[in-house]
């Protein structure tokens, strides 16, 4: 809503600067976008009296005119405007001026003849080119006959003015109007505003009833009210500067004295009218009913629209001619042949509005204020204030009489609050009288018993229904800078991480110390990606209605947002990233539209994770550095059952012979591997090793129990195996044989060679071993060691067909 | 010449060439030559058998105090020396300090999870819980519940992902208020709950808008909360995420689940209130959204607002990190681009 302050002038006596009065507004109602000065920038620009026209010998267009500028002497410009004449007051850009765009005006030669400065159009001082009005579009403005020459030429065109952009919240609908706006204001700087009054001359000879008649076939909820008034004999023409200048600094276009004058109440009151041309009803007739399926209707902007039957419309004999406090339909519309017209004045549901403009894509100045709402007690004044208005400005006659389709009986609200109510929510401890001064400035009728305010809001505040509202109302006038400023007292609670989130914060740490940096990708991606690397069968959520294919369903895995991402990093030539992301995933759940939220957490490494430098030589990262950091993030969540890796082909996206899944004893957990060359080449993406683990079932898993164990004082010894053994045993085997031979006091077997290169015969490869024993009560013996050592020679031979080097 | 002179003699001499040896060895050399069984030293001790009774111990002290003289003297140039050859190797050891250290991988949180992870700990230290509610919710939490039943207009300012009718993806985190505030039993104390996590709104992504974002809500129910407490939390909200060089100041706004509904603009942190791109010339910045919880929210919830009463505050980590870091476009939080995360180091 955007505000005249010379407008508010007319209700208030207002000299603070425009800044200023924004600010408060600002602190104390609704936000401000921000002050908008039209003359802003504008230099030099002034009123202009064309004393003689003569057209340009060398032109079939240009004209050469002599202007009066006030000064001694009339300079002389050259103009284009085909609408230039001798005799009119003008807008000239003098040389050296400024005019909109930041465009300076020099002095010229318009073929051959000098020009000092410009004639101006509207949109050339920087007018929005949807406000000027039409009729004046293609040529210069002409000035008033009185404006005076040399004069700057703003305050002739409301220039002058200074405009508050207000961006009024859904709960201030009563703010979408200068009435609205002036109480608020009058309340604020505690003044007693000067509201509009109404001089309305009916003509007796005629009775609107006589022609016009209304029926509201749809209930009382629907149209709470709706009334007309027919005005005859007009004309229809430009209005007047003093409305255009109004309606235009409001940011509406000027268009013809009827629909100008209706935009000017609407402006005032806040209450949207609808003119019909009152020839092109059927019988004069009029009826307000639901459409019905199939109906359609052209609206003003030349659409062709089929009805819902949630719309409500305005028929002519049951024809539709307007689609009800939206938009008004082509064939009932004002025209310049129009004679008489039959204004609407009417309350329509908000909810039915909103409907409306939301199914046909149609926001209007009007819409917007039906869904906010309207003040119901202001309906009838506002239509005749336009009657009255139109008839002026039209030459017009109003017919005697309203015509009521439906009429409603608007009662206040009454609402009661004490004063320790209001200090308690508030904090604060405002006296009996602070608070009686605010329902004052507010104007709303109070009485106080003891401590308890009794008060009437005033139909035009409909936001304000129960004790909370007028808490606010007492707040914002009071000033929320003047409110203390505490914390909450009372019992003291206890404020810590839940399990499952302290775990969730460790991994991310972990993640990060292991070079892991922290990604955050879509959960909304592609149904293919969705699904992609799932560690369990489940359906896709899908969006009903998505923007995109690119982000219309939930993901049931991490990794495929991470390939996204090391994609774009790769394509920015970023070709070492180790990323890992925390997140949930979304697992349909049988017979639920809900799914279940998972918590997962997944990396993904491409490249090296440490460049090269002056002493390092950067290693590109494989299965094995992946692993690492799984089982070092593993290893610290200390669970009590052991964690193995099996060799898995069941993940299509994964490389068949580098890829295992992670089992918790006996829970699957995950997944760990290579993505495949064809998943790497889909996503754009270089050679990549990715992890994806559930955290929730981690986190289900029970924890091991840790004790001290005494640390044997006693020295350890130890033996290492060379063999010679068959490429398809995994050295998951050989340990598990070893640990199960290795009799009581093997401590570790650690693998410290694998090779298979030259030298091996081809299916084997060559495996060390270190064996560390000891004995936690006493010194070892050698010949003991090397029983048990024998043993597990003999069963690495035997069972696992080793050739011991 | 006397046995003493002899060894005056012989230990000036000593003295000389030991000062002299410029190496080890040579100091090893005067060692042996000097204090060896075959030494001159011992020469001496044994024409001791020449002197008479009287003379024999004197003569005896004064052979071991030119001995101990001698091997003081020889200890010492030994450790000279070491110590110089020591330093020698030492300032042929010298690297270059300045060439980098071996790279020890590290990587970084979000910047996003920095922020809440921030206020979390704050939160935490004046008692709220943490509570993570569900991304997919269903209507009646994220709108019905908050008092923005069907078709309130101020659904508008929330364009919403739905999954069916009756179940979408949530449009705020504060959809889970209503499940904490009917769950919770007031005889063990107040409700403090902060909840952030993602939200998701049908928004086309450029650079101010994503469909993907984040939120962090807090609310907290009791007997006595006044809009004064919520003041000032919100007053330490902004200084520990600004500084508490700026000024706060709450403005009348709307929100269909609180009454009285504000927000809270901080003094612009890059022109200090004069007035620049940052705060569209305002001089302020719009952080947060707040207001008393509103009587129906608590009436829905089967709690008493006579009784109770209690305060709400939102605000997006991701618009607090593109002003606090200057960062133009949303999208860059989502995209991973390692050039963009690694800028921020700070440990969440
Ligand atoms: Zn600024």
């Amino acid at each position: 809503m955007r505000i005249s302050y010379a407008w508010l002038r007319d209700y208030l006596k207002l000299d603070i600067p425009a800044d200023e009065l924004a600010e408060k507004i600002e602190r104390t109602a609704v936000e401000v976008d921000g002050v908008i000065r039209p003359s802003e920038g504008l230099k030099k620009v002034v009123v202009g009296d064309v004393l003689e026209c003569v057209p340009h010998p060398d032109s079939d267009h240009l004209h050469i005119c002599q202007v009066d500028v006030g000064e001694d002497d009339p300079i002389q410009i050259v103009c284009g405007a085909p609408n230039v004449a001798a005799g009119e007051k003008v807008i000239v850009a003098l040389p050296n001026s400024w005019i909109g765009n930041h465009t300076k005006i020099k002095r010229s030669k318009m073929r051959g003849v000098v020009s000092n400065g410009m004639l101006c159009a509207l949109d050339e001082l920087g007018f929005d080119e949807k406000l000027v009005p039409k009729e004046v579009a293609d040529g210069i403005f002409i000035l008033p006959a009185d404006a005076k020459p040399g004069e700057p030429v703003f305050s002739y065109i409301g220039m002058d003015d200074e405009i508050i952009d207000m961006s009024v919240t859904p709960n201030r609908g009563d703010m979408l109007s200068m009435n609205g706006t002036a109480h608020e204001l009058a309340a604020i700087y505690d003044q007693q505003p000067t509201m509009p009054t109404v001089d309305l001359h009916e003509d007796a000879n005629e009775l609107a009833d006589d022609e016009l008649s209304v029926t509201v076939q749809a209930d009382e909820q629907a149209v709470p009210m709706y009334k007309m008034r027919l005005i005859k004999n007009i004309t229809i023409k430009p209005s007047p500067l003093w409305l255009q200048i109004r309606i235009w600094n409001a940011g509406m276009r000027p268009i013809n004295n009827v629909v100008d004058a209706t935009n000017y109440i609407l402006m005032q009151y806040g209450q949207p009218l609808h003119a019909f041309d009152f020839n092109s009803l059927t019988k004069g007739q009029v009826n307000v009913r639901f459409a019905k399926a199939g109906e359609q209707l052209t609206t003003l902007d030349g659409e062709e629209r089929d009805l819902a039957t949630t719309d409500l419309v305005i028929c002519s004999d049951d024809v539709p001619i307007c689609l009800a406090g939206t938009m008004g339909g082509l064939d009932s519309e004002v025209t310049d042949n129009t004679t008489a017209i039959a204004l609407e004045g009417a309350i329509f549901d908000a909810v039915k509005i909103r409907k409306t403009a939301h199914n046909h894509n149609l926001h209007s100045e009007a819409s917007m204020r039906y869904e906010r709402g309207i003040d119901h007690s202001a309906t009838e004044t506002a239509l005749d204030a336009a009657a009255a208005l139109i008839a002026e400005l039209s030459d017009g006659t109003v017919t005697t009489g309203v015509v009521v389709g439906r009429d409603e009986d608007v009662q206040p609200a009454v609402v009661k609050i004490s004063l320790s109510r209001i200090n308690h929510v508030l904090g604060t401890d405002l006296s009996l009288e602070t608070v009686a001064d605010i329902f004052k400035r507010l104007d709303f009728p109070t009485t106080i018993d003891g401590e308890t305010y009794t008060v009437t809001i005033p139909a035009r505040r409909w936001d304000i229904h129960i004790p909370a509202d007028l808490i606010e109302e007492v707040a914002r006038l009071y000033g929320y800078d003047n409110l203390p400023s505490t914390l909450p007292t009372g019992q003291p609670t206890i404020g810590k991480l839940n399990e499952t989130q302290q775990v969730i914060r460790d991994s991310r740490k972990l993640m990060e110390s292991a070079g892991l940096t922290q990604a955050i990708s879509y959960s909304l991606t592609t149904e293919a990606k969705a699904k992609a690397f799932a560690m369990h069968a489940s359906e896709v959520t899908k969006l009903d209605f998505p923007m995109s294919s690119e982000r219309s369903a939930l993901r049931l895995n991490l990794i495929s947002g991470l390939l996204d991402d090391l994609a774009y990093n790769n394509a920015r030539k970023e070709h070492d990233v180790a990323l890992y992301e925390e997140g949930r995933v979304f697992f349909s759940q049988p017979e639920q539209v809900r799914p279940k939220e998972v918590e997962h957490i997944a990396g993904a490494i491409t490249g090296s994770m440490v460049q090269t430098a002056w002493d390092t030589a950067a290693t590109p990262v494989d299965f094995y550095q992946i692993k690492g950091i799984v089982a070092g993030y593993l290893k610290s969540l200390a669970l009590a059952a052991p964690i193995s890796y099996v060799a898995s082909t069941e993940h299509p996206e994964m490389h068949p012979g580098r890829t295992a899944d992670i089992y918790v004893g006996e829970d699957l957990v995950g997944f760990v591997g290579e993505i495949h060359p064809a998943t790497a080449k889909a996503y754009k993406v270089r050679e990549t090793y990715v992890f994806e683990l559930d955290l929730d079932a981690l986190i289900a898993q029970p924890k091991e129990h840790q004790q001290y164990q005494t640390i044997s004082k006693f020295p350890s010894i130890t033996r290492d195996v060379a063999m010679l053994i068959d490429d398809q045993v995994t050295n998951a085997a050989i340990v598990k044989l070893i640990t199960d031979k290795g009799g009581a006091h093997l401590q570790k077997v650690q693998l410290f060679d694998v090779y298979n290169g030259k030298h091996v015969p081809a299916g084997k490869k060559s495996l060390a071993y270190t064996l560390t024993y000891q004995d936690q009560n006493g010194t070892l013996v050698d010949d003991e060691i090397t029983k048990a050592f024998d043993k597990v020679l003999a069963a690495l031979t035997e069972t696992l067909g080793a050739e011991i080097r | 010449m006397s046995l003493q002179d002899r060894l005056t003699e012989l230990r000036d001499q000593g003295l000389a060439d030991i000062k002299s040896a410029d190496v080890l060895k040579k100091v090893n050399d005067v060692k042996v030559d000097l204090l060896g069984k075959k030494g001159p030293i011992t020469e001496v001790l044994r024409g001791m058998r020449d002197l008479t009774p009287e003379e024999r111990p004197k003569v005896g002290a004064y052979a071991n105090e030119v001995r101990d003289k001698l091997q003081a003297a020889i200890d010492h140039r030994r450790e000279e020396l070491e110590l110089a050859a020591q330093n020698k190797r030492l300032a042929a050891e010298k690297i270059d300090v300045t060439l980098p250290g071996r790279q020890v991988p590290q990587g970084q949180p979000h910047v996003i999870t920095q922020i809440i992870t921030q206020l979390e700990d704050l939160f935490m230290g004046m008692g709220y819980q943490i509570v993570d509610g569900d991304e997919v919710e269903e209507d009646y939490y994220n709108f019905e519940r908050l008092n923005l039943p069907k078709d309130h207009p101020a659904r508008d300012m929330q364009d919403t992902f739905y999954i069916t009718k009756e179940i979408l993806l949530r449009t705020q985190t504060s959809a889970d208020q209503p499940r904490s505030l009917e769950n919770h039993d007031f005889s063990k104390g107040p409700l403090k709950v902060l909840s952030p996590g993602r939200v998701y709104r049908r928004d086309t992504d450029d650079a101010t808008h994503s469909h993907q974002f984040h939120q962090i809500e807090g609310l907290v129910v009791d007997k006595h909360i006044t809009m004064a407490d919520l003041k000032g939390t919100l007053i330490l909200v902004a200084n520990e995420l600004f500084g508490d060089q700026f000024d706060v100041r709450l403005r009348p706004s709307y929100f269909p689940f609180t009454e009285p509904s504000v927000e809270a603009d901080v003094t612009c942190f890059n022109c200090n209130g004069k007035g620049c791109a940052v705060c569209k010339q305002t001089g302020w910045i719009e952080v947060l959204g707040a207001g008393m919880v509103h009587p129906r929210v608590l009436k829905m919830s089967g709690i008493d607002p006579e009784v109770y009463g209690g305060f709400a505050f939102g605000l997006g980590p991701d618009r607090f990190a593109m002003l606090k870091y200057g960062v133009d476009d949303i999208r860059n939080f989502y995209l991973n681009d390692v050039r963009f995360l690694s800028q921020f180091y700070k440990k969440g």
